[in-house]
């Protein structure tokens, strides 16, 4: 592991009014360029001088940035709002609670006032041998230390992997892809809106990079759908102790009920592959369903049918199948 | 411009990771240049070439099978998987992101099976040394040479089957291609199938840096050469003989043009297809069939 000294290498800060300033400099230092806003897994980086940006681009100035607004379909989140605020603001508490309670189970209140929405969407995985400064695929080397015979991997993937088995450690992750919502990506060529279950980058594609950010791009909003306002929620994270801890897996669920049978669902978990997982195929079997045990046992077999564990968490395969069936199911033990 | 990729092990040891992707571009300009000097050249330098004469009375068919079926299809099915292993690996780089590994590898796969059957054929059932550079080639390629650049008007002497410039290129695309195949089967042991677990520690931190190196020369060394392949495939000059790859048969008139009759046999006996535009009076000769060397070497 690296060892952590408490001076950070010098970077040029840089703390931008407005988002298109913001973009410039991006665009500007690319590669070289870092975003900050939260901090909480920046300062890790910096202190263990494993990343070393040129210039560091701080949003704490972008007000536009924070708040919570109705924009006519649904409620769009600034990204730089607080997981605080997410967790309380009245209506994603009413209307979209499964967001509100994935913001509620992070880490600790100290760090959900600094943490924001965004930052908990683009952090870097917390694999501890990419993150010890190992050459790992991730890292740009050519192995996986994870993934080998004699890695400790009880927190990595399951499913997902190619070459990296590090897994996505985002709570919210999970949530907003149960809610179908969308991501606002603004960068030097303009606004792109990407559904949050495209947002999360395959290893397959680039492993390098943990978001379809790309250099000089920003997220600035999350965008909520109407359409899943006020519907039957489930969210649920299972970590090693009860708080202040990252998630071993999540599990979040959106269900549009007609009558007793659930006309839509939307399932999705994380924890278990390189980016969270929307179970399509869960959601297939369970559609015109009434919900029970018996078929969230369903659901879960389907949904761990393609988990391949690796040597050291195997426990995964069933904690998978246990929570989507109480996703399922709805109602929490 | 780098050459490779260096990273600090978990030992603390400075190991190489792969080859520089500049050398990439510096391939794709090397091919580039190539191609434009030669188009050059060839457009301002070189006198137009007569037209090939035919010679009715060589007793020769109409058409000479050059390329066998099977070679044909072994051909374009190896381009195929050669251009996948080149976008795959490359075109990511280049800023085209798309789930590229699985593509790659299971391409890599079938260009192995393709090159393993091509050994077995060419060297149990084709003329394996049809392929092999003798003094002949030597002379007729130095005589090229001459010609290219003194512009002596000399011709140089005529090919056997294969000119020297193909024996050179396919062994140059052999040795890259059998450098990719081999480092890319031991990089294959780092992923995990179902024949077997991934085991990144199987050779030293150092040693894969060599193979990952190596693989990279292959690859880069592959699109200067594919660059260069395609670019005298559609040659019009030259079309004669990519007609070949897809027909199987060269014009006699090409044949007497380009070839020596003593250095490439055609034996009787064999039929490539219909004959177009086939004289009258030599209708009888092959007994109604043109001609090939069965026993060539694609």
């Amino acid at each position: 592991m690296a060892v952590i000294r408490d001076m950070i290498p010098a970077f040029e800060l840089f703390q931008p009014t407005s988002v298109e300033d913001a973009i410039a400099l991006l665009d500007r230092y690319g590669e070289d360029g870092w975003v900050l806003s939260g901090g909480l897994d920046s300062f890790d980086w910096f202190k263990d001088r494993i990343k070393r940006p040129t210039a560091v681009v701080d949003l704490v100035n972008l007000d536009e940035l924070r708040g919570v607004r109705s924009n006519g379909d649904g409620v769009e989140v600034g990204a730089l709002t607080t997981l605080t605020d997410v967790a309380t603001q009245p209506e994603l508490m009413s209307s979209y609670g499964v967001l509100a309670d994935a913001a509620a189970r992070i880490a600790t209140p100290q760090i959900r006032n600094r943490g924001t929405l965004g930052g908990n969407l683009v952090q870097d995985t917390r694999c501890w041998y990419y993150r010890g400064g190992w050459p790992c695929y991730r890292a740009g080397g050519n192995t996986c230390y994870a993934a080998s015979p004699t890695a400790m991997n009880r927190e990595h993937c399951i499913m997902g992997s190619s070459r990296c088995v590090a897994v996505n450690s985002s709570d919210t992750a999970s949530a907003l892809i149960a809610l179908d919502a969308q991501c606002v990506i603004v960068g030097p060529r303009g606004e792109r809106v990407v559904a949050a279950e495209d947002f999360f980058m395959r290893p397959s594609v680039d492993i390098e990079r943990m978001t379809v950010l790309n250099p000089g791009e920003l997220l600035t909003a999350v965008r909520l759908p109407a359409r899943w306002a006020g519907q039957r929620f489930y969210y649920e994270k299972v970590e090693d102790r009860k708080a202040w801890d990252f998630a071993l897996m999540t599990v979040a669920s959106a269900m549009r009920m007609n009558g007793g049978t659930i006309e839509e669902a939307r399932l999705a978990v994380n924890g278990v592959a390189p980016y969270p997982v929307r179970l399509t195929e869960a959601e297939s079997l369970i559609r015109g369903q009434v919900p029970s045990d018996d078929l969230g046992m369903r659901a879960g077999d389907l949904a761990v049918a393609r988990a391949q564990p690796l040597r050291h968490n195997d426990f995964k395969v069933p904690l998978m199948r246990n929570l989507v069936r109480r996703a399922v199911r709805g109602v929490e033990d | 411009m780098e050459l490779w990729r260096s990273a600090v092990n978990p030992w603390n040891q400075e190991v190489l990771i792969g080859v520089s992707w500049d050398l990439m571009w510096a391939a794709i300009i090397v091919g580039a240049a190539f191609v434009a000097a030669h188009a050059v050249w060839a457009r301002f330098l070189v006198p137009a070439a007569a037209a090939a004469a035919d010679d009715t009375s060589s007793g020769l068919p109409s058409r000479i099978l050059r390329h066998a079926m099977s070679e044909r299809v072994f051909h374009w099915l190896m381009a195929l998987a050669m251009l996948v292993l080149l976008v795959t690996a490359f075109f990511p780089v280049l800023g085209i992101q798309f789930a590229w590994v699985t593509i790659h590898w299971v391409a890599g796969v079938l260009l192995t099976v393709m090159i393993v059957y091509h050994i077995i054929h060419s060297i149990f059932w084709q003329d394996f040394w049809a392929m092999w550079i003798d003094r002949a080639d030597v002379r007729a390629g130095l005589a090229e040479l001459k010609n290219a650049f003194a512009r002596n008007g000399r011709k140089a002497p005529k090919a056997a089957k294969y000119p020297v410039d193909h024996k050179l290129f396919h062994h140059s695309a052999g040795v890259a291609g059998i450098v990719a195949i081999v480092t890319g089967i031991l990089m294959m042991l780092r992923l995990e199938t179902p024949f077997w677990a991934a085991n990144p520690y199987l050779l030293a931190d150092d040693t894969w840096g060599v193979v990952y190196v190596l693989h990279g020369l292959s690859g880069v060394a592959l699109i200067t050469l594919t660059i260069s392949h395609i670019y005298f495939a559609v040659r019009p000059d030259k079309w004669w003989i990519t007609r070949s790859m897809i027909l199987g048969w060269i014009p006699r008139s090409h044949f007497l043009e380009h070839h020596d009759p003593e250095r490439w046999v055609v034996t009787e006996g064999d039929e490539p297809g219909p004959r177009i535009a086939a004289p009258r009076a030599e209708a009888s000769v092959g007994g109604g069939s043109a001609t090939s060397d069965a026993g060539a070497s694609s």
